[in-house]
């Protein structure tokens, strides 16, 4: 290992020297905006070698417009201002063409701006809280109705769950969740009593006597089953003690949207068997277009026991759409590939497409996983073709009326269909 | 385990005799009606087991049924070993197999005839999976096969299972049991089974009876029940059931709330102790030597990755992996500390707020050395069988075995440390060198080796909480940021240089973070916390318990 990297050090230079002497005027700039190191290292490394594969692969397949694709990228260190930095960095003086990055929603507004102000195009690969659409952005994970409400559709009619507990981690992301599935169970005819919500910090690490409410509101004869949108870090300790506490997924399943191969190659997953994931990829799905992205992915990790993941398909996807854009509309001009990229399709890798809709969402299968001890996820459950991403939840009351269409006439991110009224902001 | 083992051996002969006897008879008398009889149910036992190997669910779902109405003894290994996760087929012939793991691969041993098939790798056999729908199936049906076990325990656990979905057409198998049950744990169970069912009853006077024994069970399914009767009994208007039902919930009731304190103090002395554990090797390099170390954390987490490599070390036995990994951890973390203090801090005495920014800057560096080391994604440290699960006192109260077992052991590395610095030469220097460091060092006392093992020591008890850590939370470059603040809350609210208040502030900050969760969420618990010692230390700026005399002028 040593040895390697020190090879690829040496080596450095001679790659960087070759595009930059022999045709420096004639590639494309990609850029890839991912931290490198702080907390989010953990996930957002492995979506800057996925690029780094994909446009390796692209440029052995030709490059893009007879010319080769050069990535640019850059550390925001997990630091939300600096994502904003970093991005005025890319576009303003590396003059890159597109963006792939950012994980966390708060990354994500904090670079919108920019985006918005320099006209750059940004593929977000991550399944978020929906409530946006911006011109400048493109949105390959999941909206909460390509994860969040088919998992409770499949809890409540195949598993027959009655009681809800919604557990989430303090941020934005899980609070816009579940007041949308709040307002959803209850429009399913939920009563107040069977739900009950909770809110974790970042990290949380002592889960006793959450965990032993849960059981308690588990007791009471009728199905329990817990929705997860804790994040990350405070996950193992949380299915350690519900394991210790004697719940299993028989008596009180968990159903996790933030839980995925990724995270579970890195813990001791014998108490999280038969627990659940909700994604729009599993790396064990079988499908022709999937074998071949795993194989090329050992080979350029060249390293086997790597697994792929959700936020890597979303990358996936949304490289595959960008390039097909730019071919289309035979530039690389922002206004051009946006107006060119909206009804393009591309192959998935669960064996379906992915069309690029007017809401700058894109079409996914949902798929519900049970975890293994290998920890991989088996499906147990997907929905009948694909689900188009929706950025403005009918289940809240602010925006139920509101679409996005970046079509003529609407043209528009946040268009109220009841006032006709553009209101143009995303924030 | 050595009785469960030999119980095993001996059931596994017992077995072995039992087919070979088979296997007599079944060639003795071919013609013999009985024989064929067997040769069907053995035809049932092997068809249903090649179903096993197919993939889909429903199908393994009919075979595991088939395979239980067979009565052949070998579904009693059968089901529990597809339940666990160790029965596999062999790719090549599909023979369905229980595996053992060992040093050079996987260790097969037929399920049909029991006998050893030699060790082979992984990738010549394959798992036969289950999902929920097949685990609650196989654990229903292990149950119903429990209630003539041996062994109590799954006596009980048979009967809890009984009264998880109890009806009528289970009351002649309950009194049989009862007949002929000594335990007096399973009798209680049976008994709550037996009341549930007269709770139904007809009967005016055996209702009652039972309502009113049913007061006494802790069976979160009886209170259940008592709820829907006492609902009927509204709309039915009886006033006598209704006051008998409601008395034996109100019992149920304050009984539960007992429970339920003793519960809260118990998660509040864990967290306490888990606080104690953080909090008790900064309370040696911050509270008797001054130093504010900001990489105590990274110390930690050294402590956690230890643990790691040791079970990479020895993955045959990871049962004694953490027996091995505390004194690792403590060598490699204090030599960390030693290497800290001789190459940075000892440059830096008397400036604390250098200190703060180099030990901050120190805590980064080792961050992402680990990083580099071990990637950035955490790393899975496995829990032995011995710390998971819980002891189960009732229905109502449980304590998990792995914050029993941390209880104790920080417990026992206070009491270790508080010796080390009453009863040994060295503490006894540590002592000398951190009430007067001149004076000390004209008495001969080497003040730069004291120092230097001071910090070594605080470092290595901080790589031991990270052992403890390691078992309950991710083994990951971050690991040691979450609990650098809570540290130092704890020893700035005991008081610096005091052990004692150390001990006493991690306890009351566990305790008090527990019972208020529950009223204000985990999110505004912590918040209270941090405001309150802030209020606190406005108040009283030298902690709980102040260093007093001379010590304290300085």
């Amino acid at each position: 290992m040593k040895t390697m990297n020190l090879k690829k050090w040496l080596l450095l230079p001679l790659f960087l020297a070759i595009p930059f002497s022999v045709s420096a005027k004639d590639t494309i700039k990609v850029g890839i905006l991912h931290s490198l190191s702080g907390t989010m290292a953990i996930s957002e490394t492995t979506l800057k070698d996925t690029m780094l594969m994909l446009i390796d692969e692209q440029n052995k397949k030709g490059g893009l417009l007879g010319k080769q694709l050069e990535a640019v990228v850059v550390d925001p260190a997990s630091n939300w201002p600096l994502f904003a930095e970093k991005a005025r960095e890319l576009l303003e003086k590396e003059k890159v063409a597109s963006v792939f990055g950012c994980w966390t929603s708060v990354s994500r507004k904090s670079v919108l701006p920019v985006f918005e102000e320099l006209n750059g195009l940004l593929f977000y690969p991550v399944q978020y809280e929906g409530e946006e659409s911006s011109k400048n952005v493109f949105y390959t994970g999941a909206a909460p109705n390509q994860q969040a409400i088919p998992a409770v559709d499949y809890l409540m009619k195949d598993v027959g769950v009655k009681r809800w507990v919604l557990a989430g981690t303090d941020y934005v992301y899980p609070r816009t969740t579940n007041k949308i599935l709040e307002a959803y169970l209850k429009a399913k005819g939920v009563k107040d009593k069977d739900i009950m919500i909770n809110y974790t910090p970042f990290g949380h690490s002592d889960w006793q006597s959450i965990v032993s409410d849960v059981k308690k509101f588990g007791s009471t004869g009728k199905k329990t089953a817990v929705v997860s949108t804790i994040n990350g870090d405070a996950n193992v300790p949380f299915y350690k003690e519900l394991a210790n506490q004697g719940i299993s997924a028989q008596d009180i399943p968990v159903v996790a949207f933030s839980v995925g191969e990724e995270e579970l190659s890195g813990i001791d997953t014998r108490p999280l068997v038969g627990h659940l994931a909700a994604w729009n990829y599993f790396m064990s799905v079988d499908s022709k277009e999937n074998d071949k992205f795993i194989d090329t992915w050992h080979k350029f990790i060249k390293d086997k026991k790597r697994v792929t993941n959700d936020p890597m398909e979303a990358h996936y996807v949304g490289f595959k759409l960008w390039v097909k854009a730019v071919q289309k509309a035979g530039t690389t001009d922002p206004d051009k590939v946006g107006k060119a990229i909206i009804g393009l399709s591309v192959p998935n890798l669960t064996g379906g497409m992915a069309t690029m809709l007017k809401n700058h969402h894109i079409t996914k299968p949902v798929l519900i996983g049970e975890i293994q001890d290998d920890g991989q996820l088996e499906v147990v459950w997907k929905t009948k073709g694909t689900v188009a991403g929706d950025a403005w939840s009918n289940f809240l009351p602010g925006s139920k009326d509101v679409i996005a269409d970046w079509t003529k006439p609407i043209n528009c991110g946040n268009y109220n269909t009841k006032t006709k009224k553009c209101s143009g902001q995303n924030l | 385990m050595c009785i469960h083992h030999t119980v095993h051996a001996s059931y596994r002969n017992m077995k072995m005799l039992a087919v070979m006897f088979k296997i007599l008879l079944f060639i003795g008398s071919l013609v013999s009606y009985t024989a064929a009889m067997a040769a069907q149910a053995e035809d049932d036992f092997v068809s249903g087991l090649t179903q096993l190997t197919q993939s889909d669910f429903d199908v393994k779902e009919q075979a595991i049924k088939q395979l239980a109405e067979t009565d052949d003894e070998r579904v009693g290994k059968v089901l529990p070993a597809m339940l666990s996760g160790s029965l596999y087929y062999v790719k090549a012939d599909k023979t369905i197999v229980y595996i053992k793991k060992t040093d050079d691969g996987y260790a097969l041993t037929s399920v049909l005839e029991n006998t050893s098939l030699g060790v082979v790798s992984k990738r010549k056999i394959k798992k036969i999976t289950v999902n929920n729908k097949l685990r609650k199936q196989l654990s229903g049906l292990i149950a119903q096969r429990g209630m003539t076990h041996h062994d109590p325990a799954v006596r009980l656990a048979s009967v809890k299972n009984m009264i998880s979905q109890l009806s009528q057409a289970d009351r002649e198998n309950i009194q049989t049991q009862l007949g002929k049950e000594q335990h007096k744990d399973v009798i209680a169970a049976l008994n709550v089974a037996l009341a549930m069912l007269d709770a139904e009853h007809t009967d005016k006077q055996k209702q009652l009876a039972a309502v009113k024994l049913l007061a006494e069970s802790n069976y979160p399914e009886s209170r259940n029940l008592l709820k829907e009767i006492l609902i009927q009994a509204k709309a039915a208007d009886d006033t006598t059931l209704i006051n008998q039902v409601s008395m034996s919930l109100e019992k149920i009731q304050v009984r539960a709330e007992r429970y339920q304190t003793i519960e809260t103090v118990f998660f509040g002395v864990s967290l306490g102790s888990v606080l104690l554990l953080a909090a008790i090797g900064l309370a040696i390099t911050f509270g008797v030597m001054g130093v504010i170390n900001m990489a105590h954390g990274e110390l930690m987490m050294i402590g956690a990755y230890t643990t790691y490599v040791v079970q990479l070390l020895m993955p045959n036995h990871i049962e004694w992996s953490l027996l091995v990994a505390i004194p690792s951890a403590f060598v490699v973390a204090g030599l960390f500390g030693v290497a800290i203090e001789r190459g940075v801090i000892r440059f830096l005495y008397g400036r604390p707020l250098e200190t703060l920014l180099a030990t901050f800057g120190i805590s980064l560096i080792l961050q992402q050395l680990v990083r580099s080391v071990f990637s950035p994604l955490n790393r899975a440290v496995i829990t032995p069988d011995w710390m998971s699960g819980s002891w189960q006192i009732n229905a109502l109260l449980s304590l998990t075995y792995n914050r029993l077992y941390i209880i104790v052991f920080s417990l026992l590395v206070f009491v270790g440390l508080l010796m080390i610095l009453k009863k040994t030469s060295l503490g006894l220097h540590v002592r000398a060198v951190s009430q007067n460091r001149t004076m000390a060092r004209a008495m001969g006392i080497r003040t730069e080796w004291v120092d230097a093992m001071t910090f070594g020591l605080g470092s290595g008890i901080a790589g031991i909480a990270g052992v403890a850590l390691s078992q309950l939370t991710n083994v990951g470059p971050n690991l040691g940021q979450s609990y650098i603040i809570d540290s130092f809350m704890v020893v700035v609210f005991g008081g610096v240089g005091n052990l004692w208040g150390t001990l006493v502030a991690a306890m009351s900050l566990g305790i008090a973070n527990k019972f208020m969760e529950p009223w204000v969420g985990a999110v505004l618990a912590k918040i209270f916390i941090l405001v309150f010692i802030i209020l606190f230390i406005q108040k009283r700026p030298r902690g709980l318990f102040p260093q007093k005399g001379r010590a304290a002028e300085n």
